[in-house]
């Protein structure tokens, strides 16, 4: 076991877990953003560094801080640590950093993205960005290009957080995308525009944290926060069917792998369940979804029954009164 | 003249070949490590010697080899660090192609010393006119029985592998380059675990420079003692330093470690003064990563005393008035030099090399570039040089390995020491070509 201090909050955790597990066992008040890690996927994390924390006290045997912030996403809890996230200046400052690094190439075209309402990016950059741009330089841009029958991937929206790549290493057949080319000008990209085909390639889209990797079969069908997410099964023989329906009225506008209070998916589902079950008898559904109510998609999940405060003439003071010639 | 280990033979004709380094002394190392010493033994004298790692951090090379896990029945691997991609650093180049048997002994000597039995030495991919030298000593050496199967007869055996690279700065980092090694991309792993936990192939891994493996047996066959009693302090040893810019002799020098840096630059010996007998405006002491230093600032430490070659005296002041000794790409700039033009050369480079794992390198470095090629094209503001500085600060210490320190430390030390120059440059674009010199106080000179 050991001990751990975030923010001020001492927890005890088992060995061997990271700085970023043990914030998330207190709570999301103490957790850092992530945008990278996913911990359903083995050796994510470490490459965005949005959840760069401040180590004050490396353990009880060694009480040094550790001379950098660290990713808590790589990084291991010792006994006796103590870990500052947002009650550390410095932490608050590098953050915003990588939001303004994630920010400089990503184009801002949110109104006309898929990914908008729960998109990570959009989260992070409202919780913890600046809201003016310092560069006038000209965005890195990517041409469009279709990777498989249902899915689109939009380049120039990348992050490079690696996920789908851990996905389709770690949960499909064969990798045939990777990351190519270097520094700023690297791309995920096929081996000469290949199709990635195969049966869980869908959940590449469900891990993309941005809108670089969208569903063919939802783009442009409508905004998120119109659609009402309801938990539904099915018996699958590839997969769990433990899936997210996302209705429009009575329509089933697409199927997504199901995800937990962080955003990262619970369960990996097939692409037949994703892609081809998309009328409301192929399921069984179980009831509402739950939305963190500080979700856009909250907003219209549930009609809101609040009457107008009224409003009187008689309460409304001039701001003030400017003495006139009385005589 | 100073004492000369690495190279001490590098006048005689033919040192390239085998027959004529054994002449010379060549190999005696191997044979007194393996028939009279233990390995325990070997990594002793090594610490003693104060040996530190040539490659640029300058991390003692006892320790380093103290780490290395040693489980039981799992392979343990040395790899030599050939990649020699700093800007301004070309002493290995020198080394290997001149006396290509001196890193093979130093790392038959340094195997046997770590219990390795597979050895490689990964060379960049730009020095291809090396590879077929160092294949040819290493045929020459498995041919006399060095390397091979049961080695002088003492039932160790060592196989050593060429390795070569396809041309990234990247893969000089080490754990970039045991994943380029073992056929990957290479991208720098996150640490921990270390290459000595787990390197090569998962295995525990020592990665040394090609220069601290050279000095390897000059330390067997003396002793520990006598390597440390060479240099200055904690700087024990020799030292490669690869001299270019405006000097008089440019060239890869062997100095003792201690000498100073005036002398380095103006002595005879080694640079032999500034081109044409302009002034010194300013040095990169160990390669393009570290701080840039003005003129009086690389002569003189902060407390008035000549700086020394050292590891030391180069870093004395810390970064507001310090440098490093690095890789020893020692970079002499004159009056004529415009720190900013320098400074974009620089800026582009590692933005070339990033290699776009972690954001704030991939993003930053980038953004730096683009700022400075503004500014060279005349388009610069005040306020860009405050952003730059702003950048840096937000690079440095926040990535997954050094490369984003090494692309902010010179912008930060180039605007620290000359920001007036910064401040000339975009204020009177066009006054640029004429207006260059800048003394120490940051007045103007020349103007």
């Amino acid at each position: 076991m050991a001990k751990v201090t975030i923010d001020g909050r001492v927890i005890e955790v088992p060995d061997g877990i990271t700085i970023l597990q043990a914030a998330r066992m207190i709570g999301p008040e103490v957790a850092p953003p992530t945008m990278c890690y996913h911990s359903k996927l083995k050796t994510s994390g470490g490459y965005c560094r949005t959840c760069l924390v401040e180590v004050t006290k490396s353990s009880e045997k060694d009480p040094r801080p550790m001379p950098k912030l660290v990713a808590s996403c790589r990084t291991d809890v010792m006994d006796g640590m103590e870990v500052g996230n947002l009650s550390s200046p410095k932490v608050i400052e590098a953050r915003k950093s990588v939001v303004e690094f994630l920010l400089l190439n990503h184009p801002l075209d949110c109104p006309i993205c898929d990914q908008a309402g729960e998109c990570h990016l959009q989260d992070l950059s409202y919780e913890h960005g600046s809201s003016k741009t310092r560069t006038d330089f000209e965005r890195r841009t990517f041409e469009k290009i279709s990777i498989g029958e249902k899915i689109q991937l939009h380049m120039t929206r990348c992050i490079l957080c690696y996920r789908c790549v851990k996905v389709a290493e770690q949960i499909t057949d064969g990798r045939v995308h990777g990351v190519i080319n270097r520094g700023d000008h690297s791309e995920i990209s096929t081996y000469i525009e290949q199709a990635i085909d195969n049966d869980f390639s869908g959940n590449m889209i469900d891990v993309c944290p941005v809108g670089a990797l969208t569903d063919k079969t939802f783009r442009f069908k409508s905004r998120v926060w119109f659609t009402k997410p309801v938990l539904a099964h099915r018996n699958c023989e590839k997969c769990s069917g433990n899936v997210n329906l996302w209705f429009k009225g009575d329509e089933v506008l697409r199927v997504t792998g199901r995800k937990d209070q962080w955003g990262e998916v619970e369960e990996f589902i097939c692409n037949t369940c994703r892609y081809d079950k998309k009328a409301t008898s192929d399921w069984t559904v179980e009831g509402p979804s739950p939305v963190n109510r500080h979700s856009v998609i909250s907003a219209n999940h549930y009609e809101v029954f609040t009457k107008p405060t009224e409003f009187k003439l008689n309460d409304v003071k001039p701001l003030s009164i400017q003495e006139g010639d009385k005589s | 003249m100073g004492k000369k280990i690495l190279l001490a033979h590098d006048h005689v004709p033919g040192i390239q070949g085998y027959e004529v380094y054994r002449q010379n002394g060549g190999y005696a190392s191997v044979e007194k490590a393996v028939k009279s010493m233990s390995a325990e033994a070997l990594v002793e004298e090594v610490k003693k010697s104060g040996l530190r790692g040539r490659g640029g951090a300058g991390f003692p090379t006892g320790n380093k080899w103290n780490f290395l896990a040693k489980p039981e029945g799992v392979a343990r691997y040395l790899v030599c660090n050939a990649d020699e991609s700093e800007p301004g650093t070309f002493k290995d180049r020198y080394l290997m192609s001149r006396i290509p048997h001196i890193l093979v002994e130093g790392m038959i000597t340094s195997s046997f010393a770590l219990g390795v039995n597979t050895a490689y030495i990964y060379i960049r991919g730009e020095y291809y006119y090396i590879v077929s030298i160092l294949e040819k000593a290493i045929e020459e050496a498995y041919a006399n029985g060095w390397l091979g199967k049961n080695i002088l007869g003492s039932g160790y055996n060592l196989d050593l592998y060429l390795h070569v690279g396809a041309g990234a700065y990247i893969c000089g980092e080490e754990t970039a380059l045991l994943e380029s090694l073992e056929g990957k991309r290479g991208n720098p792993r996150i640490k921990p675990p270390f290459p000595a936990i787990a390197g090569l192939y998962g295995c525990p891994t020592v990665v040394n420079n090609v220069e601290t493996l050279a000095a390897v047996p000059f330390i067997v066959n003396n002793g520990g003692e006598a390597y440390a009693q060479i240099g200055i302090g904690k700087s024990a040893g020799t030292k490669l330093i690869s001299a270019s810019g405006h000097i008089n002799k440019p060239g890869v020098y062997e100095i003792e470690m201690g000498i100073t840096v005036e002398d380095f630059i103006y002595s005879d010996e080694y640079c032999g003064g500034i081109l044409n007998g302009k002034k010194l405006k300013a040095v990169v002491a160990g390669g393009s990563s570290v701080p840039i230093l003005p003129a009086d600032k690389i002569l003189t430490t902060p407390s008035g005393e000549k700086r020394l070659m050292s590891y030391e005296s180069l870093a004395d002041g810390g970064f507001a008035s310090g440098t490093m000794l690095g890789s020893g790409g020692f970079i002499v700039m004159d009056e004529t030099t415009s720190i900013v033009e320098n400074l974009f050369t620089f800026a582009r480079f590692y933005h070339h090399e990033s290699c776009g794992q972690c954001s704030p390198c991939r993003e930053g470095t980038a953004w730096m570039e683009k700022i400075l090629h503004k500014m060279i094209d005349g388009h610069g503001t005040i306020e860009d040089v405050d952003l730059l500085w702003e950048i840096q600060a937000k690079i440095e210490g926040n990535t997954i390995c050094p490369l984003g320190d090494a692309a902010a430390w010179p912008v930060a030390s180039a605007i620290r020491h000359f920001r007036s120059e910064f401040e000339e440059y975009v204020r009177n674009p066009n006054s640029i070509k004429v207006v260059r010199h800048y003394d120490s106080t940051q007045n103007l000179v020349n103007a």
